[in-house]
């Protein structure tokens, strides 16, 4: 039986990888919008809006889950993060903010292009900003640049060095193509259009590109930049065969995109992205701040952990029913376009 | 500015903001659900009108304060780390509960909102149920967290270190119930007066339009029987801090010395150099009998607290002064319009009551934010009361007033096109 703390820890990371899913893809949503562009650059628009609408607050609730768990099971870890990461994480949410009250003022304010276009603006580029800022959070947190003090809590920071850096930026804009990848992909299967489905189709195999290359990137700088991510990245037992099947997945999700098997695209996709980020943790436990904060030396005491993860577990089986029948409502098949 | 001070400052703006989207979240899904089921009920269309277009402006509102409410979630780290390191654990499970809510409330107002064509009508109505009932959660569980910060239980020291955590019981702590059922009904009273004063204003205009007749007829039937309820929750709240935090109650109360028979003191300035109020109507005993049920029973003055410990004093009286003025004009407005609904035996649209009503838009809102002043700023110095400072849980970070100045201007910002917004909304048609 692992610790409870594994368990809050396997649920966070689960937390993080449907956020990426959902609202990972509501993120790649804005970027799209940034870049639609041609005589259907409105109609992209609007296939995003109405992609978007009736789902983006409810995948943004994953993001509360992984803070709240975050700051119940593993306190220390919070406030080292809050501290040593500030910045990014106010840009972070500035970026929500932007991001979530231009979706619904595009919506509500008058429906002139000018104005249409000017939310639009704001929403895309938040939308762009944010997971970057995340991105960079989790990439100076694998860093194992944050030293604490495990028994005061002092943190010993500059607040710039450990997020300012090329591999923190390098994981930001990963987390940026994966978001823009999986909307594209997603994108194909919300429209009739066969046009539009050609203009993501294009968009997508782009950012599948990107993701690559944003991949490789990452693995280079994580030599310096992040070393004990790199050793269980690279010289763990399961780290080859995890490779070959992450990069296996990748480039069959490339290939069905490629030959309009979007169904399929859809499936291999998602799963290229829970590997990534199943990947990223196997590598960086037992830390959850590294070098000197593990998910055992910060966790919250079992009288804690327990009702919580009773909370969460049956609260969370109670929300799948509501859950899927959002999904069925707004994106099954039943959808008109 | 002082780092201490910049941090204060954008925790309280932040709430301040985020209070006001977050109890019409709570509250205007109630006035929807019971539109949409007279709708149902007597198949009057205009009511479907009515339900379609609340929901329009509540969609906005539910948007910022969704948004808003994450930064919060996020400055508890960034700001108060050693509050949070602290404290996180012992207040998880409300925070924890209130994440399952908020995926309640996120996830059927999506069907709420987009959903009228796609879902039976029934399916619609009980979507907007579950987002009435999510929000209150979500604000109820919220509301305890905060209540923990009061009257802190749930957890021993032993040699300076937290141990034996309860999280039920801190959950549970003296403060959960009275601030929990404060706080719901003031937003169900904001929401209330507010939306009867839109919809008065029009009336005034135009008394026959049945669109507002019934607008106005629901808001005012929900803010009219809160404000008669939220008297005898504040009765609760008063007691409850005689026996918890009689610091709060004397600043609130401008009560400097300890005394049997204390006086009520109907506005009044306090002076924290010469430790007097003055200037205050003072209804004789009558403190000691609304705190303890007893004309001559003792009540705290802060001159027993020395003054580093005590919060600061003309700021609490004065919040709360102003809160209880707005709730009596509220109250008074919830009477009057009873009463004339009794003797006409309908809508009570007189010219001057509909004006008074309109007057009426702001006040549930500014009581809010003038109570959490008295609550926050009535804790004060204390961040977790007689535990941990305020001073002692800010992060080392600095140049706050960076931050603080950031996201002040974000908030105007959105407040200014909330305004444009809404005023389109409602002028519309």
């Amino acid at each position: 039986m692992l610790n409870l703390e594994i368990w809050i820890a396997g649920v966070m990371l689960i937390s993080l990888i449907i956020y990426m899913l959902t609202g990972g893809a509501d993120f790649g949503g804005g970027v799209w919008d940034l870049f639609a562009t041609g005589s259907r650059a409105k109609t992209q628009r609007n296939l995003i809006t109405n992609a978007l609408a009736p789902i983006w607050e409810a995948n943004h609730v994953w993001l509360i889950v992984i803070v709240v768990l975050l700051f119940v099971a593993f306190p220390v870890a919070f406030a080292t993060i809050g501290t040593a990461l500030h910045i990014p994480l106010t840009l972070m949410l500035i970026g929500i903010v932007l991001r979530g009250t231009a979706f619904v003022f595009r919506t509500y304010d008058d429906q002139s292009d000018k104005t249409h276009l000017r939310w639009s603006r704001v929403f895309a580029i938040a939308s762009i900003i944010t997971p970057i800022m995340l991105g960079v959070t989790l990439g100076a947190v694998a860093s194992g640049t944050i030293h604490v003090d495990v028994e005061t809590g002092t943190v010993d920071t500059d607040f710039f060095s450990s997020w300012f850096a090329p591999f923190p930026f390098a994981i930001g804009f990963f987390t940026l193509t994966l978001c823009a990848l999986l909307a594209a992909v997603y994108l194909t299967l919300e429209t009739d259009n066969s046009e539009l489905q050609k203009d993501f189709r294009v968009r997508a195999l782009i950012a599948a590109v990107s993701v690559g290359a944003m991949a490789g990137i990452s693995f280079l700088l994580s030599a310096k930049g992040a070393p004990s991510i790199r050793q269980g990245l690279g010289n763990s037992v399961w780290s080859i065969p995890f490779h070959i099947l992450t990069g296996a997945v990748a480039v069959c999700a490339i290939w069905s995109i490629w030959r309009r098997y979007f169904q399929l695209a859809r499936v291999l996709v998602p799963i290229q992205v829970v590997l990534i980020i199943f990947g990223w943790g196997l590598a960086q436990f037992p830390y959850i701040v590294a070098p000197n904060l593990t998910f055992s030396n910060t966790a919250a005491p079992d009288s804690v952990l327990r009702p919580v993860l009773i909370v969460v577990i049956i609260g969370g089986v109670m929300l799948v029913p509501a859950f899927w029948y959002l999904y069925a409502v707004f994106k099954g098949t039943s959808r008109t376009s | 500015m002082e780092d201490l001070l910049a941090a204060r400052a954008q925790m309280a703006m932040s709430l301040a903001f985020h209070i006001i989207f977050a109890s019409i979240g709570i509250a205007m899904p109630l006035l929807m659900v019971i539109a949409e089921g007279m709708w149902l009920k007597t198949k009057d269309e205009t009511y479907l009108t009515l339900a379609k277009r609340w929901s329009k402006g509540t969609a906005i509102m539910f948007a910022v304060g969704a948004v808003s409410g994450t930064v919060l979630s996020f400055e508890l780290g960034l700001l108060w780390p050693g509050f949070m390191a602290y404290a996180g654990p012992i207040i998880g499970m409300p925070f924890s509960l209130e994440g399952l809510a908020f995926f309640v409330e996120a996830i059927f107002l999506g069907i709420y909102l987009y959903g009228w064509e796609r879902v039976p009508k029934t399916v619609h109505w009980f979507a907007g149920v579950m987002v009435l009932v999510g929000g209150m959660l979500s604000g109820i569980f919220v509301v305890t967290a905060n209540a923990w910060m009061n009257t802190p239980t749930g957890f021993s020291i032993v040699e300076g270190k937290v141990t034996n955590i309860d999280p039920i019981a801190a959950m549970l702590n003296p403060s959960s119930f009275s601030q929990a059922l404060h706080m719901t009904l003031a937003a169900f009273l904001a929401v209330g007066f507010a939306v009867a004063g839109i919809h008065a204003y029009f009336l005034r205009r135009d008394p026959d339009n049945p669109f507002h007749r019934k607008a106005f007829a629901i808001a005012l039937c929900v803010g009219g029987v809160v404000a008669l309820l939220q008297p005898i929750s504040g009765d609760i709240s008063a007691k409850r801090l005689a026996k918890h935090q009689p610091v709060k109650l004397a600043a609130m109360e401008g009560q400097w010395e300890t005394e049997r028979g204390a006086p009520l003191r109907i506005g009044g300035i306090p002076d924290e150099e010469d430790e007097v109020t003055r200037y205050a109507i003072e209804i004789p005993k009558a403190l000691s009998f609304l705190a303890h049920f007893d004309f001559n029973a003792e009540i705290m003055g802060l001159k027993d607290v020395p003054p580093e410990n005590r919060p600061p004093v003309a700021i609490v009286h004065f919040a709360f002064q102003i809160m209880v003025a707005c709730g009596i004009v509220m109250i008074v407005a919830g009477i009057l319009g009873g009463w004339l609904a009794w003797r006409q035996k309908g809508l009570p649209v007189n010219s001057w009551y509909l004006r008074f009503v309109t007057y009426c838009t702001p006040l549930g809102f500014i009581a809010i934010e003038a109570g959490w002043t008295v609550t926050e700023v009535g804790r004060q110095p204390w961040v977790i009361y007689d535990i941990m400072r305020t001073a002692d849980a800010v992060t080392p970070m600095p140049n706050l007033v960076i931050p603080f100045i950031g996201f002040t201007v974000l908030y105007i910002f959105l407040s200014v096109i909330v305004v444009i917004l809404l005023r389109r909304q409602i002028f519309l048609n």
